[in-house]
């Protein structure tokens, strides 16, 4: 029963982990870009919210309402006058912007918001749970997984039934033809980095519900999106849900043997898959 | 950089302004000196990043000290201008060594201190050790300090000292409180693989022998990863164990997912007594109502009946100041980072030559000074070139509307009162 708890609580940190990944995947899939700064956006997200929740006094899943849109025209914003400009042949200059705008972002939440922890006040939210047989499975991980769910199936369903995404799918297969086809690339860079953030708020939201956070925190989280994204294959965003999946159930299996192999042993279990198949489970960029 | 290039260097502009500003105080008492003898302290902490908080209060307590300092201080009769320097550590102990080299390389001072966990106090002192460089450290166990920079006992170091409490103290205090609380003597320990967690975790000098003879059993699942995102197993662990007492030394955020993951999985000890983590009213207020009722070590209060042997200022008053000149709370830090500097002003006045490093390593040694964070002498240290403050055990309690950290325990220092009782969260 340990071990079926085990899997289970693994299964629901996957969640979490598939929110973080979700917008990385996004990204990578449509402009080949490795976003740096993509764990401090997550914590940007999670003080957005917390300014929100304590401006406007709302509960934080209602602050979504205005944390997702901001962040999303933060990243529009962001593609438009920045990133736009390092996209290129070379993969480097975005791969050092980026890694610039983590450090600026980490600064200024630093200035603004002090190095206290800070951590969103969900309510009974936080501290409920729900029992089936001798399991307790908390609320809050749950409805975590259930809105990775519903991210992951709205995008999906955005990539290949919307013009959007054929738009998206497009310029990522041939970024000249698409231009000669009326796309204007830029743009859909753009509104690509907009949806990715605005997938990052939710994750900035939940992580900040969850746990307290504070504003160097971002780096530690960039590397479990990164393991979601490359054990579920690149560019597969249900994929990337798996890897998630795979990523915690390797960290509560490695705790239940001992506490000290938690981390690690989802480390091993990315770095098995990578040798195993280098391009992820189900990748669907071939070329 | 470019300061060099104007003929009114900042060294001379800074020593020129100090004896203008200095003028009427030396005229008045017909000492006739064109410019006092400049004496430079080089100071370390971790302005930005995780473990800024430690060095929230730095700039509040650095302006109270430079005006305490504005008259210089005097020596064998000669009044010294004191100038500090003070560089950002960035969190990261790498850094930390850098800008100590840099001050003591590159602004030449003659004193230097650093405060503020391993991470930060390590570095410092070993470039000051390698450099001979007097040095003068706090806020950090004594233990990480001595043997996470190899000392050897009977041996110590040359240069350097410390002073702070040890996991002796923290282990009293701890189970000073437990003791009087009548819960169940089964104990959730929540020990992380960092030097701290190792060090209360570790199986001879840490908490588990002194808890097994006081009767505690000590259940502990192991080191954990700091920034874990899970804690279920340990959870289930406890929970098989019927813990009614949880402690540890945790990072706040690793402290708020497992807080929040006791209450989804059922687990509801009666005593949290957690170190490290819940130092600072910032990280009690976020938890909200579940912040209430959980106990902490307390260095430095409020109502700690000490006062500062530079200013004058009781406990209250330097803590009151500090609220009062920055809208926050107190923190236990700021006594610790005052007490740093009594100490330096100390030491400067009674050196016997401040030209010769050796004298004022001497001078260091030889303190016996009444601090705001209680009497700093490393003539009683349990080790060398280390002497200790005393340590008491706290618990946050609602008070009106803020949370205010009440002493519960403290029957290994009675001076200091206690301000609450201690009680259980369920």
């Amino acid at each position: 029963m340990e071990w079926v708890n085990a899997v289970v609580q693994g299964t629901l940190l996957g969640g979490l982990y598939a929110l973080f990944a979700a917008g990385l995947s996004l990204i990578f899939g449509v402009m080949r870009l490795v976003n740096i700064a993509h764990g401090d956006l997550i914590v940007l997200g999670a003080y957005l919210g917390l300014s929100v929740t304590t401006l406007l006094g709302l509960h934080p899943i209602a602050a979504l309402i205005v944390v997702v849109p901001a962040m999303a025209l933060i990243g529009y914003i962001l593609q438009r006058g920045i990133l736009n400009q390092t996209l290129g042949k070379d993969i480097l200059p975005p791969l050092l912007v980026t890694f610039g705008l983590s450090v600026i972002i980490q600064n200024a939440l630093l200035e603004t918001y002090s190095a206290d922890p800070q951590k969103m006040n969900a309510g009974a939210l936080e501290t409920a749970s729900v029992s089936i047989g001798s399991l307790s499975l908390g609320l809050l991980p749950v409805l975590t997984f259930g809105i990775a769910i519903v991210v992951i199936a709205s995008l999906q369903w955005m990539f290949y039934r919307t013009s959007l995404g054929r738009a998206f799918r497009a310029t990522s297969d041939n970024q000249e033809i698409a231009q000669l086809m009326g796309l204007n690339r830029r743009h859909i860079f753009g509104l690509a980095m907009a949806l990715a953030l605005g997938v990052t708020a939710i994750a900035g939201i939940m992580l900040g519900i969850r746990t307290s956070f504070d504003p160097s925190i971002g780096g530690g989280r960039l590397i479990f999106g990164f393991e979601a994204v490359i054990i579920g294959g690149l560019g597969n965003l249900w994929g990337t849900l798996i890897g998630g999946v795979i990523l915690g159930v390797a960290q509560t299996i490695g705790a239940k043997i001992d506490p000290g192999w938690q981390l690690l042993a989802g480390h091993i279990a990315f770095l098995v898959i990578l040798a195993v198949r280098p391009n992820g489970l189900f990748p669907r960029i071939n070329e | 950089m470019t300061k060099k290039t104007s003929t009114w260097s900042r060294r001379s502009f800074v020593a020129g302004g100090a004896a203008a500003l200095a003028a009427p105080a030396i005229l008045s008492s017909s000492r006739a000196y064109a410019a006092n003898p400049v004496i430079k302290v080089g100071h370390v902490s971790p302005r930005t990043g995780p473990l800024a908080g430690f060095a929230e209060a730095d700039d509040y307590v650095l302006d109270a000290i430079s005006n305490a300092f504005s008259a210089g201080l005097e020596n064998n009769g000669k009044a010294y201008t004191v100038e500090i320097i003070s560089k950002d550590s960035q969190s990261n102990p790498n850094r930390a060594a850098e800008v100590a080299a840099d001050l003591i390389l590159g602004d030449e001072v003659d004193i230097i201190v650093a405060a503020s966990t391993p991470d930060t106090v390590n570095p410092v002192s070993d470039q000051a050790e390698i450099n001979e460089v007097p040095c003068i450290t706090t806020d950090c166990p004594w233990q990480p300090y001595f043997f996470g920079r190899n000392g050897v006992p009977g041996e110590g170091f040359q240069n350097t000292y410390h002073f702070f409490w040890g996991l002796e103290d923290v282990i009293g205090a701890f189970l000073d409180m437990w003791d009087g609380s009548g819960v169940g003597k089964t104990v959730a320990g929540l020990f992380p693989n960092d030097a701290d967690g190792n060090a209360w975790g570790d199986a001879e000098l840490g908490l588990p022998k002194p808890l097994a003879e006081a009767g505690y059993n000590l259940i502990d699942p192991g080191r954990f990863q700091p920034l874990s995102d899970d804690f279920s197993n340990q959870i289930a662990e406890y929970k098989a164990a019927e813990c009614e007492i949880v402690t540890g030394n945790m990072i706040a955020p690793d402290f708020a997912t497992f807080w929040a993951q006791s209450a989804q999985q059922g687990f509801a000890p009666k005593v949290v007594t957690i170190g490290k983590a819940l130092l600072f009213p910032s990280v009690i207020e976020a938890l909200g109502d579940r912040g209430d009722g959980l106990s902490s070590e307390v260095w430095w209060s409020p109502n700690h009946p000490f006062s500062s042997s530079l200013t004058g200022a009781s406990s209250k008053e330097l803590a009151d100041g500090y609220t009062t000149a920055s809208g926050r709370p107190w923190t236990q830090p700021i006594g610790f980072k005052h007490a740093l500097f009594e100490v330096v002003a100390d030491v400067i006045k009674r050196a016997e030559d401040l030209e010769d490093p050796a004298a004022i390593v001497d001078a260091i040694a030889s303190t016996n000074l009444d601090t705001i964070t209680g009497n700093v002498n490393w003539a009683n240290g349990p080790i060398n070139n280390v002497t200790k403050t005393p340590l008491v055990a706290g618990q946050w309690q609602r008070d009106g509307n803020a949370l205010d950290l009440k002493i519960v325990a403290n029957s290994s220092a009675p001076n200091i009162p206690l301000t609450g009782e201690l009680k259980l969260l369920s």
